[in-house]
């Protein structure tokens, strides 16, 4: 065996025992340094003849980087025991609580009113606006109930105004004038906000939520109406089986009008939607007027169509299982929290309503 | 209104039972709003157990009784009777019944200064014997009968339904009849009628015209020589099964055909009229005294019937006490007439009186019938109290001309959606008592006097549908097609604001759009008041000029109730004016207590206004605006902050138009309305305004730009004005070069020892990098030395050594 055959054995001997840092510098310094028997080595190169030089630099070559792998393995492997070592004393409590955050929420209300957009968006429908402080002929006269009429008793209005010509809407309806009369038919909006009414007791607040829907065209005629409804009820319970029920009913700005109930059952002291045999009544629709075509300037010969009007309060109580009305406006912080939605969760048609 | 299946049977043949009959009510829109056994003044006695009876502790004949009237109600009953004990079973009397022997009404009461709740009755009492001695003592068959009624009340139920206002057809039993007959419900009966021997006897009445006049047709006959009693029991009972009070035969009568022909009479005392009937407007000096015991002063154009000596009632509405009936009376006038709907209507809502004659007349009572009335009153007063009857006198001053509408037959079918030939309108309308007429392609139809509510053809329509049935209508899928966004530019702003601020860890909160006066005039801010003229209480009269007006409320209950950390944030309107559109969407953030709780790990610390306004940007940020392109403004700040801590936001080319602002509430408003807090942060966003004044969106991105040469930092700190603030000198420091200039940030503020009072030290890093080229030592030197200069030079500071 040559002498560096001899070293090699003898170091990779050496390296496999090594089991510190400091032994293995040594035998770092022994190979490798100034004086080390590697460094010694390739000084020889020269004191070889013309043809030993040529296979002794390439044996010594071989040597060298073989003895450098292994060297660094075993740093590798010592540095790898050492952090091993380290870490049986890094343990720390990892159940101890985490920094605080804050969780805000969307109030079930407005989440209601994203999902009812997303689900009128599907069939075209856009979201149309109108001022909370109405005038009287928007909010009555225009739609066919005249003053001294009987129906605007079923209306307790807030008044702005001694002449009661200024108010706070009493319901979405007058969007339907102002939308009309702005634009050119076909119109297919709906109109979510806030209403106002004198009352307030366990089941009425003095402002609530409802959602007007309006689709005027050509010909729309009722089948539409039941067609839309349908659907929208059925996207919004999230339920395929649904039992719908109409029943003829009278508001001044529709005719045909009817009310609608849908079927639902009593499980655990909840609602079910779809099935059962018991009745609640939702909303009420029917057919514009035709004199409220004429006073939002639209001919009643050329143009027919819908109109429906649901509260959205009650439908959030529906779906959410929320009991009591008055709670959606107390600013409960805990009742927020508890009811209130994700802000990331945002109802889509895409990504469905719930998550 | 209220009836009965019996009441209805007088005018429909049928053998369909209750619930087929409810169930036809529902479908075609006369809705059922319930279904109550008929109560009577006996179906308040129930069958009670007395649990214990003890002696009263203050009468020795006395016992005071725990009795259980079922539903697990127990009430404290004082009884002097000697049988009263534990377990027995008895009749027990609520406050509010009428005892049948001495038609006592009961009260609760103190006997011997406890308070007894009803009573417990003998059989003596309850006109059943004349045993007195003690207190009903029921067998063991009443056990599972406790809380029930004593007397078996017969199974007949009183049917409610809520009429819409378009069907005063429909507020008499016969109304119900004919829509329930055209349903398939069965046939009409035929109204019977007496021949009765007529008079010559007459009073003269005069309807004086005028422009305002309320009453069109009055009609009257004179029943005289009647003895007026007491109702017989058919009559009394049907009264009382549709919750009407007895009170005697001539009123009886009246009120009876009112509820079954919804055809309003009035009976006066002849004798109490003045020689002759004047219907004419009132004056502003009258006043009557009406039959529901109040004087009503009554104003110009009131329609009254009256007589020489003056108002005798308020025509179509009520009657008054100098002409009423009583059971003594011996000659009566009836009257028959027809008021108009809206004035009466507005005679009422100014005197604020109802009555069921005026619910009848401002809905629209059938012309027609007034003969009708008169007769059936005179057939049914002659029968129960004798007497003649003089000829019927009938005064018009007006036609009522028979509704003709032309409907075009394929019209039912173009508004439903489904085919409904001719023969099937004329079928249906014929049944509702419309004539009809076919013609090539329309259909003529003459419209029943009974039926004001319709006046075109629309209205026949909904009677064809109605009938037949909403559910023969198909379902016509909805098409899934988009022409319009559904949401526009506004209202995408509104969802995102409300997600992001939402998203900053604020709990949304929807509240009233009116407020407190008090509360809301700390946020004028030089708004208008906008009063209500009928607010729901008087500390919700104000339309809210900010959202604050309402969250800060909301943020004391919450503190009030133990919350300590506290993020409330609403968007909504807030009010400008009185006028539609004098509004503006709002939103308004607030925050109380706490950015991080004291824990294991870290001290507590406090919301601070920086902790606000990094909410704020970021939700500005959200909504499509960077920070380079808005300021902050220290001016014209709105009063309801802590003026030293507060800001205004203006976009950075439209200075001082503020449309959001930040800062702490008023400590003044903090302490007048006591809320308990260490910290009450808060910011608006006048969102109406930002969309307004904001750069569209949708644009490219700006190209971007990386360096690839290395990039420099140097730290400056500068010993400055205390008034100068951070935003000048950063804005100095970025013109020097605004394009080397890449980032700067404060790193320290320093106030204290070492720097004068009026100073402080303010430390900014600066990032000095160049796109195009290895910026050299001396590049970023000059750079350097031409911050040091210019902000040295511009604000008076000077370099920290």
């Amino acid at each position: 065996m040559s002498e560096i055959e001899k070293i090699k054995s003898q170091y990779l001997d050496k390296l496999d025992k090594c089991s510190s840092t400091d032994d293995l510098n040594i035998i770092k310094n022994e190979l490798f340094g100034k004086n080390g028997l590697i460094t010694n080595q390739f000084k020889f190169i020269a004191t070889k003849t013309e043809n030993e030089k040529k296979s002794f630099a390439i044996k010594l070559n071989e040597i060298k980087i073989i003895l450098q792998e292994k060297l660094n393995l075993v740093i590798k492997q010592i540095e790898i025991e050492e952090i091993n070592k380290k870490l049986s004393k890094e343990k720390i409590d990892v159940t101890l609580p985490e920094r605080s955050f804050k969780q805000g929420k969307i109030h079930p209300v407005s989440q209601v009113i994203d999902e009812i957009s997303s689900i009128f968006s599907e069939i075209g429908f856009s979201v149309a606006e109108g001022p909370d402080v109405e005038n009287e002929y928007n909010n009555f006269t225009a739609l066919n109930t005249p003053q001294n009429h009987p129906a605007r008793d079923m209306h307790d209005t807030f008044y702005l105004s001694e002449d009661k010509n200024l108010l706070l809407r009493t319901h979405t309806s007058p969007v339907q004038i102002r939308t009309m009369l702005k634009g050119k038919p076909p119109f297919k909006i709906i109109a979510p906000g806030r209403t106002y009414r004198c009352d307030s007791d366990q089941t009425h607040t003095p402002m609530f939520h409802q959602l007007e829907g309006l689709h005027i065209d050509k010909d729309i005629n009722m089948g539409h109406l039941k067609g839309c409804l349908n659907y929208f009820i059925k996207e919004f319970f999230e339920v395929k089986k649904l039992k719908m029920r109409f029943r003829p009913s009278h508001f001044p700005f529709t005719e045909p009008s009817a009310e609608v109930d849908i079927g639902y059952d009593l499980k655990d002291g909840k609602i079910v939607i779809g099935e059962g045999n018991k009745w609640l009544e939702i909303l009420g629709c029917g057919m514009v007027h035709p004199n409220v075509l004429i006073n939002s300037k639209v001919d009643p010969s050329k143009y027919q169509g819908f109109a429906f009007g649901i509260g959205i309060d009650r439908l959030a109580m529906l779906k959410y299982g929320i009991k009591d009305l008055r709670s959606f406006f107390e600013s409960n912080y805990k009742w927020l929290n508890h009811y209130g939605f994700d802000p990331v969760d945002v109802p889509t048609n895409y990504r469905g309503l719930s998550r | 209104m209220k009836f009965t299946t019996k009441w209805l049977k007088d005018h429909l043949n049928t053998n369909k039972n209750e619930q087929q009959i409810v169930n036809t009510l529902n479908r075609i829109g006369l809705e059922v709003e319930s279904i109550n056994p008929i109560k009577n003044e006996l179906s308040d006695f129930i069958v009670a157990k007395i649990i214990k009876a003890e002696k009263h502790p203050n009468a020795d004949r006395l016992k005071l009784c725990d009795v259980d009237i079922g539903d697990k109600n127990i009430l404290k009953v004082v009884c002097g009777a000697p049988n009263a004990k534990d377990g027995l079973l008895t009749v027990y009397a609520p406050p509010g019944s009428v005892i049948p022997k001495n038609k006592m009404k009961l009260e609760v009461s103190k006997i011997r200064g406890i308070t007894s709740y009803g009573m417990l009755c003998s059989e003596s009492e309850l006109n059943i014997s004349g045993e007195s001695q003690g207190i009903i003592s029921l067998g063991n068959k009443y056990k599972n009968k406790v809380g029930k009624g004593y007397f078996d009340s017969k199974k007949e139920n009183t049917i409610e339904l809520s009429i819409t206002p378009n069907r005063p057809d429909c507020l008499g039993v016969r109304g119900i009849a004919r829509d329930l007959a055209a349903a398939g419900v069965g046939k009409m009966k035929q109204i019977k009628s007496k021949k009765i021997k007529k008079n010559k006897k007459k009073i003269n009445v005069v309807i004086k015209k005028s422009k305002n006049q309320s009453c069109s047709i009055f009609g009257s006959c004179l029943i005289t020589n009647i003895k007026n009693q007491e109702s017989p029991k058919w009559l009394k009972d049907r009264l009382i099964s549709v919750g009407s009070r007895p009170i005697s035969a001539v009123v009886d009568v009246t009120n009876f055909i009112m509820l079954d022909l919804n055809r309003p009479l009035h009976a006066y005392d002849l004798d109490k009229i003045n020689n002759k009937i004047i219907v004419r407007e009132s004056n502003k000096n009258e006043s009557l005294n009406a039959l529901d015991n109040k004087k009503y002063n009554l104003s110009d154009g009131m329609c009254v019937i009256a007589d020489e000596s003056g108002p005798l009632g308020l025509g179509g509405i009520i009657g008054g006490t100098s002409s009423s009936t009583e059971l003594g009376t011996k000659n009566i006038l009836v009257e028959s007439a027809y008021f108009d709907p809206s004035i009466t209507r507005k005679t009422s809502s100014i005197l604020n009186l109802n009555s069921d004659a005026k619910y009848r007349f401002e809905r629209g009572i059938d012309p027609n019938s007034v003969e009708i009335g008169l007769q059936k009153a005179a057939d049914m007063i002659v029968e129960i109290c004798g007497g003649e009857v003089s000829n019927f006198q009938i005064t018009k001053t007006k036609k009522f001309s028979k509704k003709k509408i032309i409907i075009d037959n394929k019209f039912p079918s173009k508004v439903l959606g489904i085919k409904i030939n001719s023969n099937e309108i004329i079928n249906i309308l014929e049944s509702l008592g419309f004539k009809c007429q076919n013609k090539k392609n329309n259909i003529n139809v003459e419209v029943p006097s009974w039926r004001p509510d319709i006046l075109s053809k629309i209205d026949l329509v909904e009677e064809i549908i109605r009938i037949k049935g909403l559910d023969s209508i198909k379902s016509i899928e909805p098409e899934k097609k988009r022409i319009h966004q559904t949401l526009n530019y506004e209202q995408k702003h509104f969802h995102l604001a409300q997600r992001s601020v939402a998203a900053r860890g604020y709990l949304e909160a929807i509240t009233w759009s009116f407020t407190n006066e008090k509360i809301n005039n700390h946020f004028l801010n030089n708004r208008k008041i906008n009063k209500l003229i009928n607010p729901i209480s008087s500390d919700l009269s104000v339309l809210r000029s900010s959202i604050f007006s309402n969250l800060v409320q909301k943020v004391k209950e919450n503190i009030d109730r133990g919350e300590e950390n506290i993020s409330l944030f609403e968007i909504g309107p807030i009010f400008e004016g009185k006028n539609p559109g004098d509004q503006i969407i709002n939103v308004c953030a607030i925050s109380s207590g706490y950015a991080s709780n004291p824990n294991w790990n870290e001290k507590g610390r406090y919301i601070d206004l920086f902790d606000v306004k990094k909410d704020l940007l970021h939700t500005l940020y959200e909504l499509g605006t960077e920070k380079n392109q808005i300021v902050i403004e220290t001016t014209n700040l709105p009063n309801y902050y802590h003026p030293g801590k507060s800001g205004n936001i203006s976009f950075i080319n439209n200075k001082n138009n503020y449309f959001a602002s930040f800062g702490e509430l008023h400590p003044n408003i903090i302490n007048q309305l006591d809320i308990k807090t260490n910290s009450l942060i808060g910011f608006e966003i006048n969102l109406d305004k930002y969309v307004k004044l904001k750069q569209n969106n949708k644009k490219y991105k700006v190209n971007y730009e990386i360096s690839e040469y290395q990039k420099s930092e140097r730290d400056f700190a500068f010993i400055i004005d205390k008034n100068i603030q951070a935003q000048e000198v950063i804005n100095l420091i970025k013109n020097v070069d605004t394009y080397l200039v890449k980032d700067i940030s404060v790193f320290d503020l320093y106030e204290g020892e070492n720097i004068p009072n009026d100073k402080k030290s303010l430390a900014f890093k600066v990032v000095i990098q160049s796109n195009d080229k290895a910026l050299t030592e001396s590049d970023i030197n000059a750079v350097s030395n031409k911050i040091v200069k210019i902000v040295e030079d511009k604000t008076g500071s000077k370099l920290r050594s």
